[in-house]
């Protein structure tokens, strides 16, 4: 591109003369009243995102303690019992408030309006109400830990969360009920959004890829999350009155809740991760200077991912006392899934190959994204085959799996997006330089912590035990040595996003000269979106019409 | 998806801009048109349905395995519910529902006293349904046939000495009855719970039916809640046969 | 919305439903009253079809029964019939998952206890 300097694409504007819009969403209004009660999508985003933030945060702090009990082969840090609290804990909340919402609810509230040139989301009051739904569901489950904690695991698996257990199990269940309401209420925000409030000449197949993940994981939010509502509900009630729907002693059969509670939560997988397949098709197309290869095989691999994604949660019960036959029947389309996600992964590096790389941060998340992401999906299909699922499930082989899918691909593209719109979303840049050392050392501690956890599995060390044979030491300090770094490498972007909020530097406009609608505004972007509805004339990913757009602008800049 | 969806057109939305703009106080700002906006309220609305039937879906489907493992269970318990209340509350519900669409077409037709009368009539038959609901849990509660600590299966495995005609049923399957019953507790509550959010959004309806909210041509709230208590209907259509009418003629 | 508009939503619409906006259409009272006696008819048919034995036809009966009810009720009182296409996509797309969570658990109910008797 023309306005490539060097090895970066990076435009700002003169740091002499530039300033920020004089009204910009967020300055539109001050007061604690002004965010509490705002409809705008922007504002709504920034609040899911200081509290996916905090829920991170402590989802970590349990991470840490996990590692550091499993530092030594015996259960010294903590007894055996408090472990499970430990672990479930995290999981709890790294999933259900913090993969599930973060990238839908930060990325997706900020910029699906945007992308589509609209003025808001369809529902603007349904948007908010979600957010403090997911408060509430979130206030919840810090009450369950609070009260005493749960240890049923993140899986709830019952008869031992019905009638074996004495600790919180309804409230935590009640919890995530809640926190799955605010997941429906968004998913059905999006697809409305996105079928209603298209602006003229956004056709589908003009839509930025982002959005068609979105649309398939809202897809998902809203044909799964109530089946797991219902099994929770379930789960509460036998509780509570000491019935057995899912307790075989009186005639219940537990593998039901098995086949409920899945056919929501591997659907909920890809719930996590199709966002994030979005954020790194833009990234990866602005980073390349290329139109997305394969747009239409993209777009509808998000689609196919949404649809196999409800063929194929019986993998996770191979060796629970199903049907063999069943079982061959769902190994073989989970074989399927693979299909879609490989379509994504050729596609990306197809989009790579002769385009103009450059490697700014959010690149090198992107790249991270890509590696990892293929590591978890392969693993998964050694899972997936009835025969490896034997001697691999239950052990750290699935955890190190599920790490790399979760941590390796959400994460990553949730990070990705971060530094990507940051300066939409703040007007201002990040750091550069300490940014790359971020991205540089999340992948560093993130493979020192997991890749020993996939021998550890091998070897066949069972998951979910506080205590473990002295010779599994080594590959556990490493896997704990490797979480140190990994959560130094998160505690940086948050001090240098905070940093960057007054000191950083005034992006303009379109600090990436990318093509996408929410690029071509002031960032950050006025309350109202748009001075007046967009028209969308070209297609999309189009650095020609942008180039163009460019040269015939240069008197308007700013 | 397939392409006939990917068609805005976009001569549509100026013409839309240009007569369309701002003429109603519900009008929001982020539309470009009410139509827009009154299409955008119902595709939400059967979204939120589509929901609804994925958690209703997975009862019905518990309901599906039990039914098969445990069927005699089944058959006698569900013959202690009684079909002729179970009957008259789906009459009752299919006409609160006949209500429900009147007071629709009212408020389309902005026939604001006609609209008034049938929301009322809509809630009274709901709190009608609701009171026999009561009074069938109220008698299962005195046969201690509500699943948990005080169950008794004694008239499932001893129907002589209550004077019903039926087969006794082993002891073991005879507890299996409280697997019934607690589908039926939670099926039907759960239903019952959604009338009780309807009903509540019917007082609020008839409040601004009231205030003349719906004589203007604005009518997407009154629309978008007869869905919701259509759907209400549909699942106790269901539920009717499937909890009231498993096999009614015992010992043919 | 101006009183020409609502004139015109007012008149069954003579325009064809597109694909993604359907004019609004309204059904008439008379209508509502023949759906409203056809289900009352079909509850008190599948009332009295439960009392005869009729061997497993009385499930299959019990539910077609409610199907057809449920369907009179959803093109008719929720005015699927005259909705756009996505309106019925998205009832397709419901009735779809939920056969497929019925359908494929159902692979494992059914065969579980295949060659262990």
């Amino acid at each position: 591109m023309s306005t490539a300097v060097g090895n970066t694409i990076v435009s700002l504007p003169d740091q002499s003369t530039a300033q920020l819009p004089k009204r910009h969403y967020i300055n539109n209004e001050y007061g604690l009243l002004s965010w509490l009660l705002t409809e705008d999508h922007k504002r709504i985003a920034l609040l899911y995102l200081f509290s996916v933030t905090f829920f991170f945060f402590i989802g970590g702090a349990f991470a840490g303690l996990i590692r550091l009990e499993l530092l030594t082969p015996q259960p010294d840090l903590v007894a055996a019992d408090t472990y499970n609290k430990f672990f479930t804990m995290h999981g709890l909340i790294m999933i259900f408030l913090f993969l599930v919402p973060s990238i839908p609810g930060v990325m997706g509230n900020f910029l699906i309006p945007l992308m589509l040139g609209a003025k808001d989301l369809a529902f603007p009051k349904l948007n908010l109400l979600s957010w403090y739904v997911y408060m509430a569901g979130g206030t919840l489950t810090l009450a369950a830990l609070v009260l005493g904690g749960v240890d049923t695991g993140w899986t709830f698996t019952a008869p031992l969360s019905t009638h074996y257990l004495n600790t919180h199990v309804i409230t935590a269940a009640m919890a995530i009920f809640i926190t799955g309401f605010s997941s429906i209420l968004t998913g059905i925000n999006f697809i409305v959004t996105i079928h209603r409030m298209r602006c003229p000449g956004m056709t589908w197949f003009r839509m930025p890829l982002f959005l068609w993940a979105h649309y398939a994981a809202s897809l998902l939010m809203v044909l799964g999350t109530p089946v797991l509502a219902v099994t929770l509900v379930l789960v509460a009630l036998e509780r509570l009155f000491g019935i057995g729907v899912f307790d075989p002693a009186k005639g219940g059969d537990p593998l039901l809740f098995q086949h409920l509670f899945w056919f929501y939560s591997h659907p909920a997988v890809y719930i996590m991760i199709l966002p994030g397949m979005g954020v790194i098709s833009e990234v990866v197309s602005t980073f390349s200077r290329k139109r997305i290869f394969g747009y239409t095989a993209v777009a509808f691999s998000s689609v196919a991912i949404a649809l196999f994604g409800f063929f194929v949660w019986e993998h996770h019960m191979f060796i629970m006392g199903v049907s063999s036959y069943s079982a061959l029947v769902f190994s073989l389309l989970t074989m399927l899934v693979a299909v879609p996600s490989a379509i994504k992964i050729f596609n990306w590096a197809f989009t790579l190959q002769k385009g103009s790389i450059t490697f700014e941060t959010p690149m090198l998340y992107c790249f991270g994204f890509m590696g990892l992401f293929t590591i978890g999906g392969l693993t998964g299909v050694f899972l997936g085959s009835l025969g490896m699922d034997v001697h691999l499930t239950e052990t750290y082989f699935v955890v190190a799996h599920f790490h790399f899918v979760m941590v390796g691909g959400g994460l990553m593209a949730f990070l990705a997006g971060i530094h990507f719109w940051w300066p939409k979303m703040t007007g201002r840049m990040y750091p550069e330089t300490i940014s790359k050392l971020a991205a540089v050392t999340t992948f560093i501690g993130f493979n020192l912590t997991f890749l020993p956890q996939f021998v550890l599995g091998y070897l066949g060390l069972p998951r979910r035990y506080a205590a473990y044979p002295p010779e599994f030491q080594v590959l556990n300090v490493l896997s704990t040595a490797g979480a140190t770094v990994l959560g130094f490498g998160y505690m940086l972007p948050m001090l240098y996003l905070a940093w960057s909020l007054k000191y950083g530097a005034i992006a303009g406009s379109n600090p990436w000269q990318a093509t996408g609608l929410e690029w071509q505004i002031a960032s950050p972007p006025p309350t109202e979106n748009f001075t007046e509805i967009p028209i969308m004339d070209h297609e999309v990913y189009d650095y020609e019409w942008l180039a163009n757009k460019t040269k015939n602008e240069v008197t308007t800049v700013g | 998806m397939d392409s006939a969806l990917a068609t805005t057109d976009p001569a549509d939305l100026h013409a839309g801009q240009e007569h369309g703009h701002v003429s109603l106080p519900q009008h929001r700002h982020h539309f470009e048109t009410v139509e827009q906006q009154r299409e955008a309220g119902s595709f939400g609305m059967w979204l939120f349905l589509l929901t609804e039937i994925m958690f209703f879906g997975g009862m019905f489907f518990a309901y599906l395995v039990y039914r098969n493992w445990y069927y005699p269970a089944f058959a006698v318990a569900s013959n202690q519910l009684s079909v002729s209340i179970g009957t008259l509350n789906t009459m009752l519900l299919i006409t609160s529902g006949f209500c429900m669409a009147i007071a629709v077409w009212a408020a389309e037709m902005r026939k604001r006293s006609l609209l008034l009368a049938m929301l009322m009539l809509t809630t009274l038959l709901g709190i009608v349904f609701l009171g026999f609901k009561s009074s069938e849990y109220y008698e299962k509660y005195e046969l201690h046939h509500i699943p948990g600590n005080n169950f008794n299966v004694s008239m499932f495995t001893n129907p002589a000495g209550y004077g019903i005609k039926e087969a006794p049923l082993p002891p073991d399957m005879a507890q299996k009855t409280q697997v019934f019953f607690f589908l039926y507790f939670a099926m039907t509550g759960m239903h019952a719970l959604h009338m009780i959010i309807g009903l509540g959004l019917l007082c609020w309806l008839i409040w601004r039916a009231n205030r003349g909210d719906f004589s203007s041509g604005y009518v997407a709230p009154v629309e978008n809640f007869g869905l919701y208590w259509h759907f209400i209907d549909i699942v106790w259509l269901f539920l009717y046969p499937l909890l009231y009418l498993i096999n009614r003629h015992p010992l043919h | 919305m101006t009183d020409q508009a609502i004139h015109d939503h007012a008149n069954p619409s003579m325009h064809e439903p597109r694909s993604e906006q359907a004019q609004l259409h309204i059904v008439t009272p008379a209508q509502y009253l023949v759906v409203y006696l056809v289900l009352i008819a079909l509850t008190a048919l599948t009332c009295a079809a439960a009392f005869v034995d009729l061997k497993w036809a009385n499930a299959v009966i019990a539910l077609a029964i409610a199907c057809t009810q449920v369907v009179i009720v959803v093109l008719f009182d929720m005015h699927v019939a005259y909705q756009s296409r996505l309106i019925k996509l998205t009832i397709g797309a419901g009735v779809f998952m939920f056969l497929v969570m019925v359908t494929m658990t159902l692979t494992d109910y059914i065969s579980r206890s295949w060659g262990m008797w």
